[in-house]
């Protein structure tokens, strides 16, 4: 039991579950917000992957690490693009033509970093960013330490989910996208465009999914390899439902699912005689209980995967 | 003379051959409740879908206040200030009510809703009216009536000053249809004006100023509330339409099918209250009555596909359980279901597949366990020859064929087998003049061969012309028999009001 208090404790748990939550904010806002109008966008893990290499690539050229980020988000914001062209236009399965983006978005950007980085011995790396200290919040006693582990990319993913809530419920825009998401014959009929916000949406969520993936590449590590988003994209996608569908439990959702990956890293060395598979394994169950106790009650919305033709109900 | 707010000016609407609106014109007034009457295919959705901007017309115009509306624009025509009641609300279940009415209301790209401001217009608008519901109640949490009020609320929000609802009381228990006509009767006293559209006698009678009947997509007749009556109304909504085959006298044969006292309870609804019926060999049982008092409901129970609750049913004399379909097929019940595309054909499929699909089971359609394609398609193209189905041969995807064709396949299939009874559920209905007069051919040609047809049907002319015996058919309740030789439309007309229904009791 000691053992645990004092994992809980260390401020070293703490900033690790800051990083580790980052990608996942990023990634589950930006699927939180496609489906909010409407699109299951499982072209994440794809995206993602492509960002983190996009993001690489454009640092690696000499881009400085911000323009890395929108390289990224760009990036990503193409592939939004067509996910929304094959889904939103032309009205094809949402299932289908995300999982062929994932692959497709995947192992292209395996097939570009091959073609632009030659195969070596040690994979080549770049700076990624330095951890900053915030006047005023670095000083606090226990916080402080824990925040000035991190790097601006994760200071960015908490007040872009206070942001998203923002928008998302309180503007006008957020309440088209919402009525999207329910009703789009409905929005239709109170002069909201359901298309638009549809491209919108997806669009905008796959940039920041993208930039999740950047993430990894441009600060919590330093070299890009094709392997690394590691199912993180679909624990983004379980986590939209476990947050109901609402940033701010999205941002509880991941920091939650982050707390249990640092708990178990560290759990994994400090008891012996159990195989490391076991607590490797305790975050993914954990979450599987989480998901049964809070996605009961969740409001799924109501236009989530059909697709929108006009004139037709 | 009341100021005209609204005038529709020789609107015309076609789909492909039908003409669905045909020179349509009429004038609405400030205060004033129009009703637009008329059956189903009538042409009264689209009109009001012109209306609305959700079609363009192919000749007229709009004036709105003396001003023209740009057709197909709904933007323009909320702008203008006429708000649609679907009858289908247009509403989010999972957003509260207050969301649901101010989606679309504000600039897209400000910063902030104002929702405080909205929830005061809402509150202020819902005391005018008397529309009591609470703006952040989740809308999926209110009763249908409820919905209604806010799909009435959000026109109202939008500033409309006429009011346009598409069979509002479809969806409704009597006690919410008296509520929603005493709130309409207000909002035309505040000098709202507004058209619903309807095809129920009652409510036509009891809420509307003016009616406008319209039938083949054309306006037949205009009346003053007051100086109209049901049977009228009635007769002028079903009309009187072209020649059609003659009914030769021909003598009837043994009862096949009888009901006694049957009802049907659905969901603790009554569909169909203890109706009695005696079906005979070579005779048609015509069932008439405006659409939605009980006809599905009845066509469903003959066909096998709904339980009774209560009563017996006889087939060829013996008192039998419920029947499934399989039953029908067995026992030599054809059917022509109402809703040819939904439950009569299946569109994917070839022609031949479905000529077979309920005789597949049949040994001379299988060979080994397996379909023997050679034979089916032999059985189908029998059907494409003998009832002339056009468009098309065995192996054509269904969905292909017209309406009537589809209909002719359908009605091939049944008589071909040459079956002892056919239940035929609204068999002309959206048919042109040529297929209707080929489908009623056919079912006299059935009652000479002997076999029994119960037709139901909302079309008067249609009931005169073939049936031999007529029951009407209101609220789930069936009148006693008349013979055709002795009623006119006129005595029809008071049949179908429910007529009969006083001099019982």
């Amino acid at each position: 039991m000691s053992i645990v208090l004092d994992i809980i404790a260390s401020a070293g748990l703490w900033a690790a579950v800051l990083r580790i939550a980052t990608p996942l904010i990023f990634g589950t806002l930006g699927a939180l917000l496609c489906e909010r109008a409407g699109v299951l966008n499982l072209g994440i893990e794809g995206i993602m992957t492509f960002g983190a290499m996009a993001g690489w690539l454009a640092v690696y050229h000499g881009a400085d690490l911000w323009t890395g980020l929108l390289v990224a988000a760009l990036a990503g914001g193409v592939f939004g693009l067509l996910h929304a062209a094959l889904t939103v236009t032309l009205g094809l399965s949402q299932h289908v033509s995300g999982l062929g983006v994932t692959l497709f978005a995947s192992s292209f950007s395996y097939y570009l970093f091959r073609l632009i980085v030659p195969l070596s011995g040690s994979p080549p790396t770049i700076e990624p960013f330095a951890p900053v200290t915030v006047p005023g919040l670095a000083d606090l006693p226990f916080v402080g330490p824990i925040l000035s582990a991190q790097t601006p990319p994760t200071y960015l993913a908490l007040l872009l989910a206070l942001l998203l809530a923002y928008v998302v419920f309180r503007t006008p825009l957020g309440l088209a996208i919402r009525m999207t998401g329910e009703n789009p014959h409905a929005a239709e009929a109170q002069g909201v465009n359901p298309m638009a916000v549809r491209y919108g949406a997806v669009i905008v969520g796959s940039a920041l999914m993208a930039v999740g993936g950047a993430f990894l590449t441009l600060s919590a590590f330093n070299s890009f390899f094709p392997t690394m988003v590691q199912g993180r994209g679909w624990i983004c996608i379980a986590l939209v439902v476990f947050a109901s569908w609402r940033p701010g439990r999205a941002l509880f959702g991941a920091l939650l699912f982050a707390f249990f990956d640092a708990f178990q890293l560290r759990l994994q060395t400090a008891v012996d005689g159990v195989p490391y598979q076991v607590f490797l394994m305790t975050p993914y169950i954990l979450s599987i209980v989480a998901l049964c106790v809070m996605a009961r009650r969740a409001r799924v919305p109501q236009a989530l995967m059909q697709p929108y033709r006009r004139g037709e109900r | 003379m009341t100021e005209t707010v609204l005038e529709i000016d020789g609107v015309s609407k076609s789909f492909g051959d039908n003409k669905a609106n045909d020179a349509i014109s009429m004038t609405l007034a400030r205060g004033e409740i129009v009703a637009l009457l008329g059956e189903n295919g009538a042409g009264k959705t689209t009109l009001m879908s012109i209306l609305f901007g959700h079609y363009m017309p192919d000749e007229g115009c709009i004036r709105f206040s003396g001003a023209d509306l740009p057709p197909g624009r709904p933007r323009a025509a909320i702008h203008a200030g006429i708000g649609m009641v679907h009858q289908h609300f247009s509403l989010a279940p999972n957003l509260t009510v207050l969301e649901n009415v101010m989606t679309g209301t504000e600039k897209l790209w400000s910063l902030r809703s104002e929702a405080g401001r909205a929830r005061a217009k809402l509150k202020a608008l819902a005391e005018r009216f008397g529309l009591a519901v609470d703006p952040d109640a989740r809308l999926g949490d209110l009763s249908v009536g409820e919905q209604q009020r806010v799909e009435i609320l959000k026109a109202l929000y939008n500033d409309a000053r006429i009011l346009i609802l598409d069979e509002p009381t479809a969806v409704l228990t009597n006690l919410e249809a008296e509520t929603l006509f005493g709130t309409l009767k207000e909002m035309a006293r505040q000098g709202l004006s507004l058209i619903f559209i309807s095809h129920k006698l009652d409510e036509v009678m009891a809420a509307a100023d003016r009616v406008v009947v319209l039938r083949g997509g054309k306006v037949v007749a205009e009346r003053r509330a007051a100086e109209t009556s049901k049977a009228e109304l009635a007769e002028l909504m079903v009309g009187h339409r072209v020649a059609r085959p003659i009914r030769e006298a021909h003598e009837r044969g043994e009862p096949v099918l009888e009901a006694a006292a049957v009802s049907v309870r659905i969901d603790g609804v009554d569909r169909l209250k203890e109706v009695s019926f005696r079906l005979h060999a070579g005779e048609i049982l015509g069932i008439i009555g405006v659409s939605g008092n009980g006809q599905a409901a009845l066509a469903s129970l003959l066909s096998g596909t709904l339980a009774r609750s209560s009563g017996d049913i006889l087939l060829y004399g013996e008192a039998i359980g419920n029947l499934s379909v399989a039953d029908t097929v067995a026992s030599g019940i054809g059917r022509i279901p109402e809703d040819r595309t939904r439950e009569g054909a299946i569109g994917e499929m070839a022609v031949w597949e479905n000529a077979v699909l309920e005789r597949i089971d049949e040994p001379r359609f299988s060979r080994r366990g397996l379909v023997d394609r050679a034979a089916a398609i032999a059985f189908a193209e029998t059907i494409v020859r003998d009832f002339d189905v056009r468009g098309g041969g065995a192996r054509t995807r269904t969905r292909l064929l017209s309406g009537g064709n589809m209909q002719k396949l359908i009605l091939g299939r049944n008589l071909a087998e040459r079956p002892r009874i056919l239940i035929a559920a609204q068999p002309a209905r959206g048919l042109d003049e040529g297929a209707v007069a080929a489908v009623h051919a056919r079912i006299l040609e059935a009652r000479k061969a002997g076999t029994a047809v119960l037709l139901i049907s909302e079309d008067l002319d249609e009931v005169i012309g073939l049936a031999d015996r007529i029951q009407a058919i209101v609220g789930g309740r069936l009148s006693p028999p008349v013979s055709a030789d002795e009623v006119d439309a006129r005595a029809l007309g008071l049949m179908m009001a429910g007529a009969w229904k006083k001099e019982a009791a």
